[in-house]
């Protein structure tokens, strides 16, 4: 590099030979590697959730450049820790897409988080894989969403309720913040829309981190007991489950009484209880660790061996962050490129075999398809699919069931478009 | 182990040969019995979620002995399915000696491929159902009223004649009230029953007085007659009024359990932030320190001694004070006697200590939560009238108690608390008098800590352990020890519990979330009207 910088400064005048400089050292550093930024928090409240996500990335970098890397240059990941505090997230991915000039961004667990990074995506031009089931609502050009929209979780688990359990009344209980608020929001109207009445939907909010669940399981059993047949749809977040849960064992409430359909527990959550107790309620996901496909079990040995630890458990916003990874690395292949506009581009019609033996594509509207499947929580911590969507549910990111979005559609490739109306066939945002 | 391993397998031999010696009468008598399980087996083995269930209504009315085994395999996911020869086969409920499930024969080599029989929420009521329907009449009186209870909730009307025939001999009071309460919630709905039996079987489940009474009577057929669903509307407005008085000592109960847990959190803070007057920010890392303590005695009892895991919390409870106590200790020495009367650089230290430690146990620990086992004596519940009481809840409230009392007695009785109270009344004084305030200050601290340590262990029980676990608790402790007075331990007594009972009865017209701010902004109101809490003391505090 000093020969050649040497060179170039004997062979061209000055400004020239600034600019040669410039442009050489671009190359050699583009040369080396292609950076893959990891925006997850590795400490405060997320950490517990995010961590993992971050090991999933680097052991699929570390796959990934055993395979010889991408374009012929090795993946170098850069890991920033944005500590659970959501403006924080803002500035670290400044930090990565300025500093690191990194070509692609892995992160984000929670909506507010997501929210506080957009503007900056936005603004820098970066893209942003989003691995975790959220409210919908949102459809970004920078965004790309491999986590499950409601209508990939919400409404189908809704559905298996009513249909093979005869669930008429319902509980829909949530932690006190966007995605459960906005999901209930949709949930309310299309039990509604099915002709469920409004004295059988019973709506509670809890703060974050609740611990005294008593008063709460309490008014479940007692709204159980008006003679229909009663479920609890829970969009309980992260550590205020476990609580949750053991309430519910304590005071009797089985399965078999009063099921509890969640979607935010998943294996990991359920590591720190006793199930025994719990066996039968119900979760909703995209992905189980139980499911056994090839892919599964191949990802399954590698996470093993990776971490070092047999007993560490998959998940689905897991599964969300391999199908995204290897999406990326598809799109940057046939692309010819990392440039953002370009990635942008080719990332629609990206099919990706998943790990439960199906082949999600990613849409127009940067959502993908996924299977929905319905587990039972067994003794062990893992779940027993009992029900599964016959094929894959492209993920839809305006609901149909409320006021303010039915008519609208994202949709980049045909509109340029994240929320187009087709009632007045114009574009509601800002298109780029 | 080996040992033990090797009696077992003789043991399970000696079984498997007294089941084939058993095993071809058994299938004779099956046969005579009238109770063929060949129908209901096929159905089972057909592995649909509806066939299963129909196959557990034919079992329910069997009266073959093999009916009951096999539905109680298939409840705990031993009932096995050879998906080649659709034969079904019962597990032991030890070790791995397989059965035939239709004549219960050993069998002595295990067909390849076996899959377990798949359960969904549907076919495990079904399968509570046959359960009680097949457990009426067994021997154990404690089985026979969990089958009541299964067939009260199930209706099936199948069961009648076996309730019938367990009424006739039942002998322990109790069980024969739930049976005819049973037999009453069947004769309720079915309308083959006379008008007469109906009134007098609605009157009985309006006895029993429960919500799932309510249910029952709320969920008339719609061909019921008039009087009946008359009967039925009194019965729901009387136990209706009856459950809104349980409920309010339901919210009282569940407010003395949350006030006590409020007790807990906050005793320790009581003696740093409150006797001492360091504003500790650390605090709930001292109670999440002894959750983990917990987490790791019990990690050891379970690989190396499972037969002491009932004692697993009282081995807890020492080693936890000891632990947090010299942290705190360290704590004190090392960074807070040097900020003392610099209550801003105090918080800010601590804080940042309460950082350092939850990031530290989430590198030794990991971030996710650590399962910390309740012992059985902890687990379940009981009935005093309608109000369901947790013994986990109930120990805990005892507990809390203890922990405030012996405080109490070591500020009031030992000579330790006479020397914390003369060195927090009046520092200097007491310096004169030859007590070593630095020594003091150190095991005030400790002291505190410790208290807070042991509180991380009952709340090990109720709540997640994880790095975050102390957070939670922070700001409540704080909000109990500034509202019943710093520097009293009656105040932080009544606070707690006041606070407790408040937000329970709160939370069922105002919802978690304003029922918090509410109480939240009565603290802000009620401080402004008297600064030094319900229970003022004069101390160091007042002198800064």
């Amino acid at each position: 590099m000093l020969g050649l910088l040497g060179r170039a400064a004997k062979g061209l005048g000055a400004l020239a030979a600034v600019a040669a400089v410039a442009g050489s050292v671009g190359t050699a550093s583009a040369q080396e590697t292609i950076k893959v930024g990891v925006l997850h928090s590795l400490s405060g409240t997320m950490a517990i959730s995010e961590t993992t996500l971050k090991d999933a990335v680097l052991m699929m970098i570390e796959e990934q450049n055993k395979k010889g890397g991408v374009l012929g240059k090795k993946l170098e990941a850069v890991v920033v820790d944005p500590a659970s505090n959501w403006p924080l997230f803002a500035e670290k991915a400044r930090e990565l897409i300025t500093k690191d000039k990194v070509s692609v961004v892995f992160g984000c667990w929670t909506s507010v988080s997501r929210k506080s990074v957009l503007p900056v995506f936005k603004e820098l031009n970066s893209i942003l894989f989003y691995p975790v089931q959220y409210e919908g609502e949102e459809s970004e050009r920078n965004v790309f969403y491999t986590g499950a929209a409601p209508n990939q979780q919400a409404i189908p688990a809704v559905d298996y309720l009513a249909k093979e359990e005869k669930v008429e009344r319902w509980v829909l209980a949530g932690t006190d913040y966007v995605y459960p608020r906005t999901t209930n929001k949709i949930l309310e109207a299309y039990l509604k829309s099915r002709g469920v009445k409004a004295e059988d939907i019973m709506i509670n909010y809890t703060p974050f981190g609740q611990s005294d669940w008593q008063t709460i399981v309490a008014d479940i059993k007692k709204f159980g007991s008006a003679g229909k047949k009663t479920a609890v749809v829970s969009t309980i977040n992260g550590d205020a489950n476990v609580p949750f849960y053991k309430e519910l064992a304590n005071q009797g409430i089985k399965a078999t009484d009063i099921p509890v359909v969640a979607f935010s527990v998943g294996e990991e959550e359920l590591a720190g209880i006793d199930t025994k107790p719990l066996v039968g309620h119900l979760a909703a996901w995209n992905y189980f660790e139980s499911i056994k496909t090839p892919e599964n079990d191949a990802f399954i040995a590698a996470w093993h061996a990776f971490t070092k630890n047999p007993k560490r458990v998959t998940n689905d916003p897991m599964e969300a962050t391999y199908i995204g990874f290897n999406m990326w690395v598809q799109a940057v292949t046939k692309a010819g490129t990392t440039d953002t506009d370009k990635v942008i581009a080719t990332l629609p019609g990206t099919k990706q075999p998943n790990l439960t033996g199906g082949v999600s594509e990613m849409l127009p509207n940067h959502h993908i398809t996924k299977p929905v499947f319905i587990g039972e929580i067994q003794g062990d911590g893992q779940f027993n699919v009992v029900w599964k969507t016959d094929g894959l549910v492209p993920g839809e990111a305006w609901s149909k069931y409320l006021e303010g979005s039915k008519n609208l559609v994202a949709d980049w490739v045909k509109y340029n478009c994240g929320n187009y109306d087709t009632t007045k066939n114009t574009c509601l945002g800002a298109a780029k | 182990m080996r040992l033990f391993r090797r009696l077992l397998s003789a043991a399970l031999l000696l079984a498997a040969a007294l089941l084939i010696a058993w095993a071809a009468p058994a299938s004779v008598r099956a046969q005579t019995a009238g109770g063929d399980l060949a129908p209901a087996l096929a159905k089972i083995a057909a592995d649909s979620y509806s066939d299963t269930e129909a196959a557990l209504v034919l079992l329910s009315a069997s009266t073959n002995p093999q009916a009951g085994v096999i539905v109680a395999a298939l409840s705990d996911g031993r009932l096995l399915v050879d998906p080649a020869t659709k034969a079904v086969y019962v597990r032991a409920k030890a070790g791995d000696a397989l059965a035939d499930a239709a004549t219960g024969a050993a069998v002595s080599v295990a067909p390849a491929g076996l899959k377990p029989v798949r359960l969904n929420n549907r076919v495990r009521r079904a399968a509570e159902a046959a359960a009680g329907a097949l457990s009426l009449l067994a021997p154990d009186p404690a089985k026979r009223l969990e089958a009541a209870g299964a067939v009260f909730k199930s209706r099936d009307a199948a069961a009648l004649p076996t309730l019938d025939a367990a009424l006739a001999k039942e002998t322990v009071p109790q069980v024969r009230d739930a049976l005819q309460q049973a037999k009453a919630a069947i004769l309720v709905t079915s309308s083959s029953a006379s008008e007469a039996d109906r009134l007098a079987a609605v009157n009985l489940v309006v006895a029993r007085g429960d919500q799932e009474a309510l249910a029952l009577l709320a969920n008339l057929p719609a061909d019921a007659p008039a009087s009946l669903k008359a009967a039925a509307a009194n019965g729901i407005a009387k136990i209706n009024r009856s459950l809104a008085i349980w409920s309010v000592a339901q919210n009282v109960w569940y407010g003395l359990s949350l006030g006590s847990v409020l007790l807990l959190a906050a005793i320790g803070l009581a003696i740093t932030f409150g006797v001492m007057g360091v504003i500790n920010m650390a605090h709930g890392e001292m109670v999440m320190l002894g959750a983990y303590t917990t987490y790791v005695v019990q990690d050891a009892i379970r690989t190396d001694a499972p037969w002491l895991f009932g004692w697993s919390l009282a081995i807890a409870l020492p080693l936890a004070f000891l632990f947090t106590g010299v942290v705190g200790i360290v704590i004190e020495r090392t960074v807070i006697r040097f900020l003392y009367g610099r209550p801003l650089e105090t918080l800010l230290a601590t804080w940042g200590i309460s950082l350092m430690l939850q990031q530290a146990v989430r590198s030794v620990f990991g971030p996710t939560n650590k399962e910390v086992g309740a012992p059985s004596w902890m687990s379940g519940a009981f009935q005093v009238g309608q109000l369901s009481i947790t013994y986990n809840r109930l120990w805990i409230i005892v507990f809390a108690l203890l922990v405030f009392f012996a405080l109490l007695v070591v500020l009031k009785r030992t000579s330790l608390g006479l020397y914390v109270r003369a060195v927090t009344q009046n520092r200097r004084m007491a310096a004169a008098m030859g007590i070593r305030t630095g020594r003091i200050d150190a095991l005030t601290f400790g002291l505190g800590s410790g208290i807070a340590g042991i509180a991380g262990v009952a709340l090990s029980q109720i709540d997640n352990v994880s790095p975050n676990l102390g957070q939670g608790y922070i700001i409540d402790s704080f909000m109990v020890v500034v509202f019943g007075g710093v520097g009293n331990l009656w105040g932080t007594l009544v606070g707690a519990l006041t606070l407790g009972v408040a937000n329970k009865l709160l939370e069922p017209f105002a919802g978690a979330v304003l029922g918090k701010i509410a109480l939240l902004v009565f603290i802000i109101l009620f401080i402004q009207k008297r600064p030094r809490g319900l229970f003022a003391l004069k101390g160091r505090s007042v002198e800064a």
